[in-house]
């Protein structure tokens, strides 16, 4: 007997749909990019909340800046690095809606360090979504301030040399210390317990917002293949080797 | 009526104060009125300055080269705008700390011993109402309920008892102002 | 209508925002305007209108916020003074391309770099012709009175709304720190939630509802060819502009031979260099655009008829006198006098420039009539010998 594929496409069968609150475009992210499973966890959570008419997310500059074609949500694009501050602005006006910002570690850690710091450290209800790959993306690979030492870069093209660039920054052990953060933690999203213990810290996020606790700061730790010049299995294995060293995964704070 | 007006002396001397009621006052009598500070470092502790003008009619230009009374209260003052009378106009000066009186003598120049007087009601802070009260007897322009109306207005609810002692000090002003000299 | 107070040009621009509806603002502290932000969180209006009153990490941060804000369509409101001005720009490219609706505020002070904490007007060009990068266009008004500083709050956020784009109040050091009396208005009412969102639904972020596609607010298009599309629209809008809201004022021009152009504090000089003038018995004028842009070029050009020639007064080394020039089309003498890096020129220097200008122009007259004269008389000569 042979079971023809229409007999299998059929609503009992499904164990998996994509959240409604993804648009059906096709990403631009590169293949085994972490952005597409971030943008799915958190638009699932804001679906199984119910809250999708009070969201409002904020794209920065980087690979994620047309978050908002995938996300099917209200959206703003902010400059570059100003994400945190849009998001204040919003969240003063809109005290009593879901506000969070979508960022890349050049745009938090580097242009964006000085809103990220008072953002979180006048406790705004907001979360910020910090996705760390170790370098800008969007550009063509050049150094960004969460690159390794050694790793080797369009504008590192020699490695790293700490002497003269200096270290990888630590944003969410920093931001931690700031008593406007209720919650700050480094996750992955690379394996499926990565992703499940992803999406708990997300959905924690949103509650703390509900809740108005002042910021929740959720850094990812992701890969960039196509940056680091390696294939999707091979990046994730070099993540877990170099990258989780330095940036540790778990909770920092709450 | 156009009365244009510079109040110039030290930084903490109530120049600005001064020159708000005057403001506020002549507000009081349904009059056109602007009050233009130089601002900035200089007004802590250096000289501070303000030029009141209080017209019956649209005031054009806030800030002036020459002025119907110079109400001077330091010699830095005085050297800079003894110069910016109109000739015909009036110079009131405290003598305190001046060691250069004025000379012109195409001006009428009043001195009001300020100081003294304020050291007498054995409250310094009232210095700027009694140069205010020489003003007023020489410039007649606003009367004192207009100056109690306009106290009133620029001083916030809990200072209001002042408003008695204020008044006291602005006619003490009026008592003390002394003519030097009447313009050639 | 509400009471009559004295106030200061930056506690106006304050006691404005809060009466006419303002949601929010967001500022730094920067002299000559920071009796803005003190006099905002002094009077606490969160408590009362539900204004929300911020103060930022930076200027760059501040106009962030207002974007943010704007983009949910409520009426958000910046001030800054030049060097703040400055940082601001970015933001101010970004809400021009995105076409939100916001009111920026500069007390103009004297430049370059940190410059002075004086009134100047050396940031028209900054302000007219774009300080930031791209081709857009700031609704500018400039008021010349603590009264205008008050009414251009309302106003900005009205004609803000109506195009959505930002405006940008142009004041100077001078007004902002001045006292005059303020008619002031009574409070109206901020818009409720039902009210914005039937105001801006459209486009503003509210968070999506079932009953709409999601709004997104950007200024990005990867590709040149809708990128070119929406730059037709925004000059298309600017034209709309142009044509609609040009505001400006003429004081003695009725028989005025010879004609100031001056906005803001200068145009306040050239009211009092008109008196002293007019006391002489010259015949002088004053043409001064209260919005910058639009610019007043049909009414400058129109005013050569019977002008004879043009002094554009500015507290800057000559920024706006361009402008003038190229309304007059070179059809007659346009000079600048002006003070700068924080000096305010006095009215009768202002009137010395102008009697210099005149004197230069009755040479030049009395010259060709002498010519033309001497022409005659030869012609004149040639047919008696003929």
């Amino acid at each position: 007997m042979s079971i023809s594929i229409q007999d299998i496409i059929k609503e009992e069968n499904k164990v998996f749909s994509k959240t409604k609150l993804l648009t059906d475009k096709v990403f631009s992210y590169c293949p085994g990019c972490g952005h597409g499973v971030a943008h799915r966890i958190i638009m699932e959570v804001i679906e199984e909340m119910g809250i999708v008419n009070q969201t409002i997310g904020v794209a920065p500059v980087g690979c994620s800046v047309l978050a908002y074609d995938f996300m099917d949500i209200d959206m703003q694009q902010a400059a570059h690095g100003r994400a945190p501050a849009v998001a204040t602005g919003i969240s003063r006006v809109f005290p009593d809606k879901y506000v969070f910002t979508y960022q890349g570690d050049g745009d938090l850690a580097a242009i964006g360090t000085a809103e990220t710091i008072h953002a979180c450290s006048r406790g705004e209800n907001i979360i910020i979504f910090f996705i760390n790959n170790g370098i800008y993306g969007m550009t063509g690979g050049q150094m960004a301030p969460t690159t390794l030492e050694g790793m080797k870069t369009s504008t590192s093209p020699h490695g790293r040399d700490l002497h003269q660039m200096g270290f990888p920054i630590k944003m969410t052990e920093i931001v931690a210390q700031l008593d406007g953060v209720q919650f700050a933690t480094r996750q992955a999203v690379h394996t499926p317990s990565a992703v499940r213990k992803t999406k708990k810290a997300v959905k924690k996020a949103f509650e703390n917002v509900k809740n108005k606790k002042g910021v929740s700061f959720i850094e990812i730790v992701s890969n960039c293949n196509s940056g680091w010049k390696l294939a999707p299995v091979k990046a994730n294995e070099w993540m877990e080797e170099f990258m989780f060293p330095v940036y540790p995964i778990g909770d920092i704070k709450g | 009526m156009t009365e244009e007006i510079i109040i110039a002396g030290f930084g903490g001397q109530g120049v600005l104060s001064m020159g708000k009621i005057l403001a506020y006052s002549g507000m009081m009598k349904n009059m056109e009125v602007s009050w233009m500070p130089s601002y900035g470092p200089e007004m802590r502790g250096g000289t501070a300055n303000v030029t009141v003008i209080v017209s019956e009619e649209r005031i054009n230009s806030p800030v002036l080269k020459m002025y119907d009374t110079a109400i001077i209260l330091n010699q830095q003052s005085m050297d800079k705008f003894e110069k910016s009378v109109k000739p015909g106009g009036v110079l009131i000066y405290d003598n305190n700390g001046i060691t250069h009186p004025p000379t012109r003598k195409d001006i009428t120049i009043y001195l009001i011993e300020a100081n003294k007087v304020a050291i007498k009601m054995s409250n310094t802070k009232v210095f700027n109402m009694v140069v205010l009260g020489a003003f007023l007897q020489v410039k007649p322009i606003v009367n004192i309920e207009d100056v109690d109306k306009g106290l009133k207005k620029s001083l916030p609810e809990r200072h209001h008892h002042l408003i008695a002692l204020n008044e006291e000090a602005i006619r003490n002003g009026m008592a003390a102002v002394q003519l030097v000299q009447e313009a050639a | 209508m509400g009471e009559l107070r004295l106030m200061k040009g930056n506690e106006a621009i304050a006691e404005a925002a809060i009466r006419c509806g303002c949601d929010a603002y967001f500022g730094y502290p920067i002299t000559p305007q920071s009796e803005i932000l003190e006099y905002l969180t002094l009077q606490n209006p969160e408590k009362t209108t539900g204004m929300v009153v911020l103060q930022a990490e930076s200027e760059i941060a501040a106009i962030n916020m207002v974007y943010g804000a704007a983009a949910c369509g409520k009426k958000a409101l910046t001030s800054s003074s030049s060097p703040g001005i400055s940082l601001k720009q970015e933001g101010i490219s970004y809400i021009a391309g995105a076409e939100l609706p916001a009111v920026i505020v500069n007390v103009v002070r004297g430049g370059p770099g940190l410059g002075t904490i004086q009134p100047s007007q050396s940031d028209y060009f900054q302000s007219v012709k774009g300080g930031g990068h791209g081709d857009y266009k700031l609704i500018v008004l400039a008021p010349n009175s603590v009264q205008e500083q008050y009414d251009f709050v309302k106003l900005g956020f009205d004609l803000a709304f109506k195009y959505r784009n930002p405006v940008l109040i142009l004041s100077d050091g001078a007004i902002g720190q001045m006292m005059e009396k303020v008619q002031i208005s009574d409070f109206t009412p901020r818009w409720t939630e039902e009210e914005i969102v039937q105001m801006t639904g459209s486009w503003a972020t509210h968070g999506k509802p079932e009953t709409r596609k999601h709004n997104i607010v950007t200024s990005l298009n990867l590709q040149p060819e809708p990128q070119e599309e929406h730059n037709h629209h925004l000059q298309r809008k600017y034209k709309e502009i142009e044509d609609n809201e040009l505001r400006y004022e003429k004081f003695f021009c009725e028989d005025a031979e010879y004609v100031f152009v001056a906005y803001g504090t200068s145009s306040r000089l050239c009211q009092k260099a008109i008196q002293l003038g007019r006391e002489k018995g010259l015949k002088l004028g004053l043409l001064r655009p209260i919005t910058l842009f639009p610019f007043p070029k049909k009414q400058i050009k129109m005013a050569t008829k019977k002008a004879k020639a043009f002094l554009a007064v500015e507290m800057s080394a000559g920024q706006m006198v361009e402008d003038v020039q190229l309304a007059v089309k070179g059809k007659r003498p346009v000079k600048h006098f002006g003070r700068y890096g924080g000096m305010i020129p006095m009215p009768d220097e202002i009137l010395e420039a102008m009697e210099e200008l005149i004197a230069k122009v009755e040479k030049k007259e009395a010259k060709k009539a002498q010519k033309k004269a001497k022409k005659k008389a030869e012609k004149e000569a040639k047919k008696q010998k003929n």
